[in-house]
């Protein structure tokens, strides 16, 4: 039908000449396959995976792939109601009412979401009428309370990457989290404050099982993470519900599968007032990115784990266990996850229900990939898609958009994200340095 | 290149036959003290007619202490004969299937004692529905894989295709235009896929997952702001009647089982037969084949390493689409939110578990059917055995399985890897 090289021909700049940084076309070649265990194969895919997240975008990218989305996602929204439906059947005789009618949705939805995430100025106006001032906060702290879990699953997606691992498993070792934590909060007794702090405990322990399993899989017998971790969440799952069918997590009296509520001594302290629901989760998640951080650029193992996740053949050869490395990292990461667990069912749910985990450990992914792996990153990202999140329940609620569609702006954002060479394509932006691009992305299943 | 790369049969170590040998073993003995000795009293019931069959087959009435220790005597037998004796691979066969069908037979034995008769043909009918999207899934897995493509997507596709099918049938009233439309929406999404993974070269995980979500939260948003509102004109769509083959559906326990059903079933049937004969047959599938091993080879010898590469792409978006459709038009009819509920990951699972080929995914897919018919079956006869369990299969089964303890299968070479022309 048309030449081969039509994909990459169609814009030679982009593709054909930022992919090929030193071993672009080997790297097929020079893939394990003799080694079954493949304990060597993971050196390529693991360093392609790291530069994927790492240098795949710049500022520029990242603001303009946040701005493609949001035009996209305002787009969708006014095309699929029917009152713009409407208005444009008729675009030839009343083209003007189209266009306002579609602007006016979108714009509705978006201040509504700015309103219910940042600042609603209403509230200012009822404060100096005898409304209540944190309501003026409110928005502000639903940002922080749903940007918490994101943040702490962030963190537990972006050190895996930092190792050349891609753990999808953060739901799996959220619910490890929750049933440890939750479990902790309302079936031990103990006094205040060292409740809460064992049930925290017990969440990053209950994370860090699930995480260190798919670790040690992956040293011992090379098993792929990506396959492990998708199947340990399905399994994590069903674990939760049939624990959720036993008497010792069933809430008395109720047959529906929901667990008591954790006492009050274990729940996460408000942080400004009953009134808001901003709460010490978040102060936890901040320690938790300062403290990976910290991990990453000033200790020992992270820079085990960094060279590991550059180069795990020249980090054996320096005397490192690439296999020891990828359990440890896959402790810490599920750990984080389980802390995000933790934060959720200790400081906003209270109890276990089947439905805990939400989304998490899917926008974790989202989280990672736009904050690039790094701490600070995946707090900025983490409070942009919570800003999202909790803009979007305001704006279902004001002007009955559904809600999903700030699941499709969040994919759409990364999507964007993660492909620089469409971001340019479609800003006509000229190539920066050699380094940035469309650079070797591969990784293969490697076992 | 191989049809079949199963190292396993090179490395089959003594290793691997004590372990496995140890596996029948256990097996064994969880039939016998177990199943056979926790059963309830009375018998287990299994009926193999349905209703307004024309042949009538008797009742299997089994009690299962002496059927569960018996049959564990015999997995004992075979499994310390498998571990001791060097034996060549077609008896090695007989002694796992035997093995695993006694333990499927004490396990039922054992869930049914007591109760209502447990009805086999709903069952397997049950197994072949749930089967459908997972083998239509794992297939398209296959065609993507085999030309060096991740196809993690598979989730999405569903999902797609089960929305684009519910919505045209609704809309127009006509089934067939649904059938089409999810397919083609299955191979929207695959075409997405094709172009972030082999033009701009993503990542094929990361894209596959962000496309998952993607498509989760578009058929979520389209579903309450159009279908809920609208829910008689755009998602009432009728479902495909059973259709029987004349003869064949009349055979008694197969027929109603293999040849009395929908549509989707005949589709799956055709579509397993060209994807195997099209990888392994022909010369198109050596070429595909080919680019995914080795696309530098490939490129020498003039094949379209990236024209291959975005057509079993989309082919396999279309072959996942159907399975999509078959979640909504082949059963409820209706659309609902996240209506593949992580199918598409079974399908993987599967496909993964049948070492990337349409045969062994199908298996794999059957296999992950049966535990999602009978977690649906032993609910409705009143079996205390938990289904959260029994839904649990599937993924623990491909843990162990990708651990190596079944013998590894092997991605193709170059899965994964973008091509850049040299």
């Amino acid at each position: 039908m048309s030449e081969p090289t039509e994909g990459a021909g169609g814009t030679p700049v982009d593709t054909s000449v930022s992919a090929t940084p030193p071993g672009g076309p080997e790297s097929p070649v020079t893939t394990d396959g003799e080694t079954p265990a493949g304990h060597k194969g993971g050196g390529i895919s693991a360093h392609a995976l790291l530069n994927a997240v790492l240098e795949g975008n710049s500022a520029v990218v990242t603001f303009l792939a946040i701005v493609s989305a949001i035009v996209i996602g305002g787009l969708l929204i006014a095309f699929t109601s029917p009152v713009v439906l409407h208005a444009w059947s008729k675009v030839f005789s009343h083209p003007g009412t189209a266009f306002s009618r579609a602007w006016g949705i979108a714009a509705s939805a978006y201040s509504a979401m700015f309103e219910g995430s940042i600042f609603n100025p209403h509230t200012v106006s009822a404060a100096f009428h005898g409304g209540s001032t944190a309501a003026i906060f409110n928005p502000l702290s639903e940002t922080a309370v749903n940007a918490t879990p994101l943040i702490l699953s962030g963190l537990s997606v972006a050190l895996a990457f930092r190792a050349g691992l891609f753990n999808i498993g953060a739901t799996g070792q959220f619910i490890g989290g929750t049933m440890v934590a939750g479990w902790i909060g309302f079936a031990v007794h103990l006094p205040v404050v060292i409740h809460v702090v064992v049930a925290v405990i017990g969440g990053f322990a209950g994370g860090a099982v699930v995480g260190w399993f798919v670790g040690d899989m992956k040293a011992r017998t090379g098993a792929h993470e990506v396959i492990v971790t998708i199947m340990l969440n399905y399994v994590m799952e069903f674990l939760l519900l049939y624990l959720l069918g036993l008497t010792v997590f069933r809430q008395p009296g109720r047959t529906d599968p929901i667990s008591p509520s954790v006492a009050a001594n274990a729940t996460l302290p408000h942080l400004a007032g009953s009134n808001l629901r901003i709460n010490a989760g978040f102060l936890v998640a901040l320690a938790a990115a300062a403290a990976v951080w910290w991990l990453l650029n000033r200790t020992t193992v992270g820079f085990e784990l960094r060279t590991v996740g550059a180069n795990p053949n020249a980090a054996r050869s320096a005397g490192m266990s690439p296999e020891r490395t990828w359990v440890v990292v896959m402790m810490i990461a599920g750990g984080l996850a389980g802390l995000a667990g933790a934060s959720v069912v200790l400081g906003t749910d209270f109890q276990l229900t089947p439905q805990i985990y939400g989304t998490y450990g899917i926008d974790a992914i989202t989280v990672a990939l736009l904050g690039r792996a790094s701490p600070g990153g995946v707090v900025l990202a983490a409070l942009l898609y919570g800003s999202l999140h909790a803009g979007g329940i305001q704006m279902q609620a004001q002007t009955q958009i559904p809600v999903d569609i700030v699941t499709v702006i969040q994919a759409l954002i990364v999507l964007f994200v993660a492909a620089p060479p469409l971001v340019r394509e479609i800003f006509h932006l000229r190539r920066r340095g050699a380094g940035e691009g469309g650079q070797l992305l591969a990784q293969g299943w490697g076992s | 290149m191989t049809t079949v790369p199963l190292l396993h049969e090179e490395g089959f170590s003594l290793d691997r036959q004590k372990a496995f040998g140890g596996l029948f073993v256990a097996l064994g003995l969880v039939d016998i003290f177990v199943f056979g000795l926790l059963a309830n009293s009375g018998d287990a019931v299994f009926t193999f007619t349905l209703t307004g069959a024309a042949v009538n087959v008797p009742n299997l009435s089994l009690a299962p202490g002496p059927v569960c220790e018996g049959l564990g005597a015999l997995s004992v037998v075979l499994g310390v004969a498998y571990a001791v004796f060097n034996l060549s691979k077609l008896p090695r066969g007989v002694i796992s299937a035997t093995a695993g069908i006694a333990f499927v037979v004490s396990f039922l034995c054992w869930a049914d004692a007591g109760l209502v008769p447990l009805p086999f043909v709903s069952l397997m009918q049950a197994t072949m529905l749930a089967a459908i999207p997972l083998i239509l899934g794992a297939l398209s897995g296959c065609l993507c894989e085999r030309s060096g493509v991740i196809n993690i997507a598979i989730e999405g596709q569903l999902l797609l295709g089960a929305f684009g099918a519910a919505v045209i049938a609704s809309a127009f009233g006509s089934l067939w235009l649904g059938l089409i439309t999810g397919s083609l929406a299955g191979g929207l999404l695959a075409a997405l896929l094709a172009v972030f993974a082999i033009r701009y070269m993503v990542d094929q995980i990361i894209v596959g997952v962000v496309l998952n979500v993607f498509a989760s939260g578009l058929t979520g948003y389209l579903y309450d702001q159009a279908l809920v509102p609208y829910q008689n004109r755009l998602n009432s769509p009728n479902t495909f009647s059973p259709i029987k083959i004349p003869v064949l559906g009349d055979i008694p326990i197969i027929g109603p089982i293999l040849f009395d059903s929908t549509i989707f079933l005949y589709i799956t049937y055709a579509m397993l037969a060209l994807v195997h004969i099209g990888l392994f047959k022909t010369r198109w599938g050596l070429r595909v084949r080919a680019v995914g091993e080795h696309p530098t080879a490939a490129d020498t010898v003039g094949i379209k390493v990236l024209w291959t590469r975005y057509r079993n792409v989309l082919l396999g978006g279309l072959v996942a689409g159907i399975g999509g459709a078959s979640l909504t038009i082949g059963s409820v009819g209706s659309f609902g939110k996240d209506i593949s509920s992580g199918q598409g990951y079974i399908a993987l699972a599967a496909m993964i578990f049948g070492r990337w080929t349409p045969l062994g995914a199908t298996g794999a897919a059957l296999f992950f059917g049966f535990t999602l018919g009978l977690a649906n079956v032993l609910g409705t006869i009143g079996s205390p055995i938990p289904s959260d369990l029994l839904l649990m299969i599937p993924y623990a089964a491909t843990i162990v399985a990708v651990t190596g303890f079944v013998g590894r299968g092997r991605p193709p070479r170059a899965d994964g890897q973008p091509y850049v022309k040299a």
